[in-house]
């Protein structure tokens, strides 16, 4: 293996700049898909438990639906498909705005909103059913007893699985490149394609990853301390071991 | 709408793209089922690292899977993608690319899927198998393994699913699978709602249906448990 190392190539120039830039975009389009992911993912996984048929089977046609079609199809079919069926102006507006982040916003929270319903809806139900049946013999309707009770408890319990979603959620952003976004892999790439230093820009973008993610999980598992429920969180039960 | 598009050019979307290999079923198979069975392969050992005793078998293998979890796989296919040809020293074709891509970064989700399989059989099964006289490589082969494999069963289906749409992504390195098939087919045709719509029903109905297949499992499973 011959190769020269030369790992100047990453504060030569525009690397670190390209580096910086592409972490805030990733960063970007990770925290604004993961509000739209999460909204879609606490209203269709609390539809998917209430005792009303259509709601349910509405919700879950929303998760079956996007969850089995692999996200860069999404990516290609929101930037590529959707956009020509919009009236001109707003087709006007989109290119003019940064079409490409949107469309990658829209594939990821709607991807993953189908991902959170999962996670959402086994937190639902893993709360007793007394809860839900001592709620409303208090006289709370079915939508406060979800609202007041139901959610809450079920945000608090689901905290470790929304984690590795949000990881999930993060890592899934690079798949945005294919449709131009100028996330941190993009920027890596173009790093490459300046330099031709591969293992150099790689690694940087690697690292930076690697960094994210863990700073995110150590963020979350001290959430996940201070919103314990008292007496609640028994580890998962898993049989005679 | 014109979904003639389809038709006109179903021989390369489906005969290119979906059925070039004439022995496997579909495209997306030909590279997904390698994929998982290598994977899963690679995955019993590094699930088996997790838990062995020696000191540094352990840590190795759990950098592995903190590594390659922490880490986009589509870094990961373009680390295979400009490493290989260094390391081999001439360039691989780009399907034995993705395939390494894939079994290596997969095999540390499925590693932890065994992981778990193990640690949920019984201790007392392999206190009594060592008390028979076998050796601790038997006991995991004889009596641990094949009582941890029926406990993963569903946890694996899933893995496999996430793995069959993630051989998607092998189209960024210019594989020509189902979707780079459907966008050669969209660059000459314009039609893109029909044809991401046509492969992401066969996307669809190829995970559907394992997911179908995983839940009748569980169901079977949970009836007449281990």
């Amino acid at each position: 293996m011959t190769y020269n190392f030369d790992w100047s190539v990453l504060w030569r120039g525009q690397s670190a700049l390209w580096l910086l830039q592409g972490l805030i975009t990733t960063i970007e389009i990770s925290a604004i898909a993961w509000v739209l992911a999460f909204t879609l993912g606490i209203f269709s996984g609390a539809l998917r438990t209430v005792p009303i048929t259509p709601l349910r089977w509405l919700a879950s046609v929303y998760v079956e639906f996007f969850r089995n079609v692999p996200l860069l199809v999404w990516m290609f079919f929101w930037y590529f498909a959707v956009p020509p069926l919009l009236p001109q102006p707003l087709q006007d507006w989109l290119f003019d705005h940064g079409a490409e982040f949107w469309a990658g916003v829209v594939a990821l929270g709607v991807y993953h909103g189908a991902r959170f319903s999962e996670v959402m809806r086994s937190g639902i139900q893993s709360i007793p059913k007394t809860q839900f049946e001592a709620a409303v013999s208090t006289g709370l309707t079915m939508a406060q007893a979800y609202r007041l009770i139901i959610v809450p408890i079920a945000l608090r319990l689901i905290i470790p699985p929304a984690t590795n979603e949000t990881l999930n959620l993060i890592k899934n952003s690079s798949v945005a490149l294919t449709i131009g976004v100028a996330e941190l892999t993009f920027q890596t790439r173009q790093i490459e394609t300046y330099t031709a230093k591969a293992f150099e820009a790689l690694t940087a973008g690697t690292l930076i990853y690697l960094l994210l993610c863990l700073a995110i999980a150590t963020t979350m598992s001290r959430l996940e301390k201070r919103f314990a429920i008292p007496g609640m969180i028994a580890k998962r039960q898993t049989g005679e071991f | 709408m014109d979904f003639s598009v389809i038709i006109n050019n179903v021989s390369f979307l489906i005969l290119q793209g979906f059925l070039a290999w004439a022995i496997l079923p579909a495209e997306l198979l030909r590279l997904a089922v390698p994929a998982i069975i290598l994977g899963f392969f690679l995955g019993v050992f590094i699930g088996m690292g997790r838990l062995a005793r020696s000191r540094w078998i352990h840590i190795a293998a759990t950098l592995y899977v903190e590594f390659f979890r922490g880490v986009p796989l589509v870094m990961v296919i373009f680390w295979f993608w400009f490493i290989i040809p260094v390391l081999v020293g001439k360039s691989l074709p780009e399907y034995s690319v993705a395939l390494a891509a894939f079994v290596i970064f997969e095999a540390a989700y499925f590693g932890e899927i065994v992981r778990a399989g193990i640690q949920s059989v019984p201790r007392g099964q392999a206190e009594a198998a060592t008390a028979t006289g076998l050796t601790r490589a038997q006991t995991m082969r004889y009596v641990i393994l094949p009582q941890a494999l029926r406990n993963m069963i569903p946890a694996l289906v899933t893995q496999s699913i996430v793995l069959l749409k993630d051989t998607s992504l092998a189209s960024i390195i210019g594989y020509v699978d189902l979707t780079k098939a459907a966008q050669i087919v969209n660059n000459r045709e314009i039609r893109p709602f029909e044809l991401y719509l046509f492969i992401a029903a066969i996307y669809w109905l190829c995970s559907y249906g394992m997911s179908r297949y995983a839940r009748h499992i569980e169901r079977r499973l949970a009836v007449n448990p281990a």
